[in-house]
């Protein structure tokens, strides 16, 4: 997808006077948040796990060209396919030629933020391939022509009112008159206009949320069942996965599960978690004939051994922007690439650039939640400041930041020259907020006094006042 | 092969690590042989009937009917009851497991039993779980010739029948019973873990029943002895 | 026999710099505090910032050769405290990683580290104090500032202390932890952004019905001061040290003599 995130203050003030998106993102506060406290404070365990967890995927990325090559060879034994792709491009042709092979001219996809990175939708109908998302938020938005707002609620950004339009203009076959006004109505509506698209397929599409090495079986983790019909019922089922998928066993699967669901969504467990290991065996009923793996590289091997490794730990829960207040404030499709929020912040300029993504990492009030919450404990911040870090290294951030900030460190070092200076500013300003003792305007301050009054100072500093304060003290002493 | 070996390489550079290392090897060889247990939680540690109880808290917790049975020979009439009190059809689909043909089905008159995978039409589903796993109230199947995966899916109603010796406390010792069935490294094509039916909050946030799979949970727990 | 008291503790205050700009008033209110419970206090006049802005820029030379200057003020004491959760927090858990693997900078910055407080937690956890002599006749409600919740923990320390404020009434706001929106340079880079962040905070203030609001950093304060007043809002802004040193009879932040 096109990538928007160097406009994102412009997409941000668009999505802020966005009077259906601001409703919208008032369920991502009630909902997401209070849930998973219910579910954690229930689970002892959680702050061990969460430890647990991280050290599963520290050891594994330390490991993992091993852990790849044990992978693929458990896939190859039970009968499947792995491919190797270096780049969106490259998934995007290898995924073309699976179909191709296998006469495709209907995709299903069950939902996967991987082919949202790779554009693969796009392509697929370039291609003269349909592609049909299945997951019912990922369907509204395949509708509108729109990208997920979220990495685990696409469509959290759209009121019932809006999916009821998009159904009455798209399903044009159904009676006009037919009441969709309740949430209920619109879900079983989508659920009868998919079923008929599950056996239409010839080639079914999804993520993965692991990929086991020890037994070479893919994992879904969903609530819908979408994704399991998408993968049993076509002759050909193709995992999309980025390398950071792999854990090494089932035990060590089990341990992130234990923090996936509950982090997510507030589950215990979500309903549908589903190990797929090759195609189906001699003698089975049902199940698909052929079994692809594509493993995509797409920028993480470059994250390995450096400052923004730990980001390859994340599972994908959505916890850090279903806590974060920018998040809140503007929705997800103000970052302007597929991954929002604070793990996008700190992902996004990893693999499109941080000449592109610059404002994702600036955009933070360092609040900490994500990284409370993170069940990977990620350091989300202290990765963001890293982007900073590297922008301002490479002179990206804008020329009046860089000489404010210059002016100010240049006296915060010198502390005599800083204190002469302070001691005339500071009752100059006082003087100047008068009686009020705030300012409605301040000429160099227009971001802070456009919305919010700036509070004047007391008469003096605390340092002029302290001085006075001591030699008094010793006066009187002598 | 190219993507491959480049990626490799590349992981390799990254980590500053050369592609024969028998240290890195062995970490990993170990790790697979030995599968450590992490965490396990307390919840989930109790003796059987507690356990089962649990099972049975958990799984109404997330929105399953459960139905405890003393014996295997009731379970046809626990399902016909079921079906009874939905003003369901009298047809379920299922497929040739062996635990399931050797219950009594022609003992419920009129109840129709469709072996084979599900067709879309198929109001109701059986299945026998292999495993239970208490701490979450979650059922574990897999597929195999006479266990069809589309019949847990495609039709509204799922109806599972697990053995109360079968349910365990936490998810690693089902899994490990898995292991043990199929063998070290081994899987099925296809192993479920469902915690309760089907369902999606993506309108709006409001968690609704039945989004693709089924609309409704029915466990049918037989205690056994 | 030694029938002397113990050496009091010496305290060097970081005032920070926000607080000797615009607040002395709460450099006071922590020497009282901390002079209260047996404390003996300095305050180096090498001080200026603790370098977050800076840091928070991405501007890492910058950082360094101010986290140095702060350093070699402050070494000589027992403890440092500041009255702001984020720069204590900077101090505290972000000077060390300034300096990891250089030596001698890095143990000075660690030692540095290790006897670093935010004033309020400084008061209970290590001082010991549990109640204060203070009044305030009024209702008044808390912000957690998010660098003092999160980096350093402190949430139930200044509650306890408000809680022996005789007269004091202390209802919580909805959503208490919740970022204001300040975020240092943040509220100016993404004023906008900023400004939505600060409303959701401003409404939480006024249902809860208090007359005062309280928090433990300036930066925070400032901010959410601005946007009461901008609103026309009567809730009158302060910080927590002002109330519980008894402080509290100059004018509110922002308010002046209006």
């Amino acid at each position: 997808m096109q990538i928007t995130s160097p406009a994102f203050k412009e997409n941000a003030r668009q999505a802020l006077a966005d009077p259906q998106l601001q409703k919208a993102m008032l369920h991502v506060r009630s909902g997401f948040i209070d849930k998973r406290q219910h579910a954690v404070d229930a689970l002892p365990e959680f702050e061990a796990l969460r430890e647990s967890a991280r050290a599963i995927k520290d050891h594994t990325l330390a490991h993992l060209d091993i852990y790849l090559e044990a992978y693929e060879e458990k896939v190859r034994a039970a009968g499947g396919h792995v491919h190797w792709a270096e780049t969106a491009a490259d998934a995007r042709r290898i995924i073309l030629d699976i179909c191709r092979a296998a006469g495709a001219r209907t995709v299903t996809k069950g939902k996967s933020m991987i082919t949202e990175e790779i554009g693969l939708n796009e392509f697929l109908e370039k291609e003269g391939i349909r592609p049909v998302e299945t997951d019912l938020g990922e369907y509204i938005i395949q509708l509108r022509g729109e990208h997920p707002s979220h990495i685990i609620a696409p469509a959290v950004h759209l009121t019932k009112d809006q999916v009821e339009a998009d159904f009455r203009r798209v399903h044009d076959h159904l009676p006009p008159a037919r009441d969709l006004s309740e949430p209920e109505s619109l879900l079983g509506e989508a659920r009868r206009v998919l079923r008929s698209q599950y056996f239409q397929a010839d080639v079914g599409i999804t993520g993965a949320n692991f990929l086991v090495a020890e037994t070479g079986s893919s994992v879904i983790v969903t609530n819908e069942g979408n994704g399991d019909l998408t993968q049993i019922l076509p002759k050909v089922h193709v995992v999309v996965a980025s390398i950071e998928k792999i854990v090494p066993t089932l035990e060590d699967m089990s341990q992130i599960l234990r923090v996936l669901a509950r982090s997510a969504t507030g589950q215990d467990m979500s309903v549908y978690t589903t190990l797929s290991t090759g195609p189906r065996r001699p003698g089975d009923p049902d199940g698909p004939e052929e079994y692809h793996v594509v493993l995509l590289d797409n920028g993480r091997s470059a994250m390995l051994g450096t400052e923004f490794q730990d980001m390859l730990r994340c599972i994908r829960c959505g916890a850090c922007m279903n806590h974060c207040p920018v998040y809140h404030a503007v929705g997800g499709h103000a970052y302007g690439w597929v991954y929002p929020g604070p793990m996008g912040a700190v992902l996004t300029p990893s693999l499109m650039g941080v000449d592109k993504a610059g404002h994702l990492p600036n955009a933070s009030t360092f609040c900490g939640r994500c990284e409370a919450v993170c069940p990977m404990k990620i350091p989300l911040p202290k990765m963001m400041r890293h982007w900073r870090e590297r922008e301002f290294s490479r002179g990206l951030n804008p020329a009046v930041q860089r000489y404010g900030l210059g002016a100010w460190a240049f006296f915060a070092r010198r502390p005599r020259l800083y204190r002469v200076l302070t001691s005339l500013a500071v009752p100059a300003l006082a003087l100047l907020g008068g009686r009020r003792g705030r300012f409605r305007h301040l000429p160099l301050a227009r971001g802070w006094t456009k919305h919010r009054d700036f509070p004047a100072p007391e008469r003096r500093t605390f340092m002029q006042q302290w001085r006075e304060r001591e030699v008094w003290k010793q006066e009187a002493r002598v | 092969m190219s993507g491959r070996s480049v990626i490799l390489a590349r992981i390799r550079t990254a980590l500053k690590v050369a592609p024969d290392d028998a240290a890195r090897a062995s970490a990993v060889a170990g790790r697979l042989a030995a599968s450590p247990l992490g965490v396990i939680p307390a919840r989930g540690q109790l003796p059987q009937k507690e356990r089962v109880e649990l099972f049975c808290r958990m799984a109404e917790k997330v929105s399953a009917t459960v139905k405890r049975v003393r014996k295997a020979e009731s379970v046809p009439k626990a399902v016909a009851a079921y079906l009874r009190a939905r003003n369901l059809p009298a047809s379920v689909r299922m497929g040739a497991d062996g635990r399931l043909k050797a219950m009594p089905w022609t003992s419920v008159r009129s109840l129709e039993v469709k072996n084979g995978p599900a067709e879309p039409e198929d109001m109701v589903g059986v299945s026998h779980a292999v495993a239970g796993v208490a701490e979450t109230g979650t059922i574990v199947l897999h597929s195999g010739a006479d266990n069809p995966t589309t019949v847990n899916f495609l039709p509204e109603h799922h109806i599972v029948v697990v053995d109360a010796k079968d349910i365990t406390g936490d998810l690693e010792t089902a899994l490990s019973g898995i292991r043990q069935a199929f063998g070290k490294g081994e899987m099925p094509r296809t192993l479920n873990l469902i915690t309760g039916p089907s369902r999606s909050g993506d309108i709006e946030q409001k968690l609704l029943l039945g989004a693709h799979g089924p609309r409704a949970l029915h466990l049918i727990v037989v205690d056994g002895g | 026999m030694d029938t002397r008291a113990p050496k009091p503790p010496r305290v060097g205050l970081f005032v920070t710099c926000l607080v000797d700009l615009f607040r002395p008033t709460v450099g006071f209110a922590s020497v009282k505090l901390l002079e209260e419970a047996g404390c003996e206090v300095d305050v180096p006049m090498a001080q200026t910032c603790c370098g977050q802005p800076a840091y928070n820029s991405g501007d890492r030379a910058d950082t360094i050769a101010i986290a140095k200057n702060t350093i070699e003020a402050f070494e000589e004491y027992d403890y440092v405290v500041a009255p702001s959760g984020s720069c204590a927090g900077m101090l505290k858990k972000h000077y060390p990683g300034l300096f990891a693997g250089e030596g001698m900078w890095e143990a000075r910055a660690k030692a540095l580290a290790e006897k670093t407080y935010e004033l309020v937690s400084f008061l209970v956890d290590v001082m010991g104090v549990s109640a204060v002599k203070a009044a305030h006749d009024g209702t008044v409600t808390y912000h957690d500032s998010c660098s003092g919740l999160r980096e350093l923990g402190i949430a139930e320390q200044p509650r306890r202390l408000l809680a022996s404020v005789s007269g004091l009434k202390l209802v919580e706001m909805h959503d208490a932890d919740v970022c204001c929106g300040f975020g240092g340079t943040f509220c100016v880079k993404y004023p906008d952004i900023s400004n939505k962040i600060v409303e959701e905070k401003t409404a939480n203030i006024a249902a809860s019905g208090a007359d005062t609001l309280l928090a433990g950093d300036l930066g925070c304060l400032m901010n959410m001061a601005g946007k009461l007043q901008r609103q026309g809002s009567a809730v009158k802004v302060r910080h927590v040290a002002e109330v519980l040193a008894g402080m509290d009879d100059g004018p509110a932040i922002g308010r002046g003599k209006d």
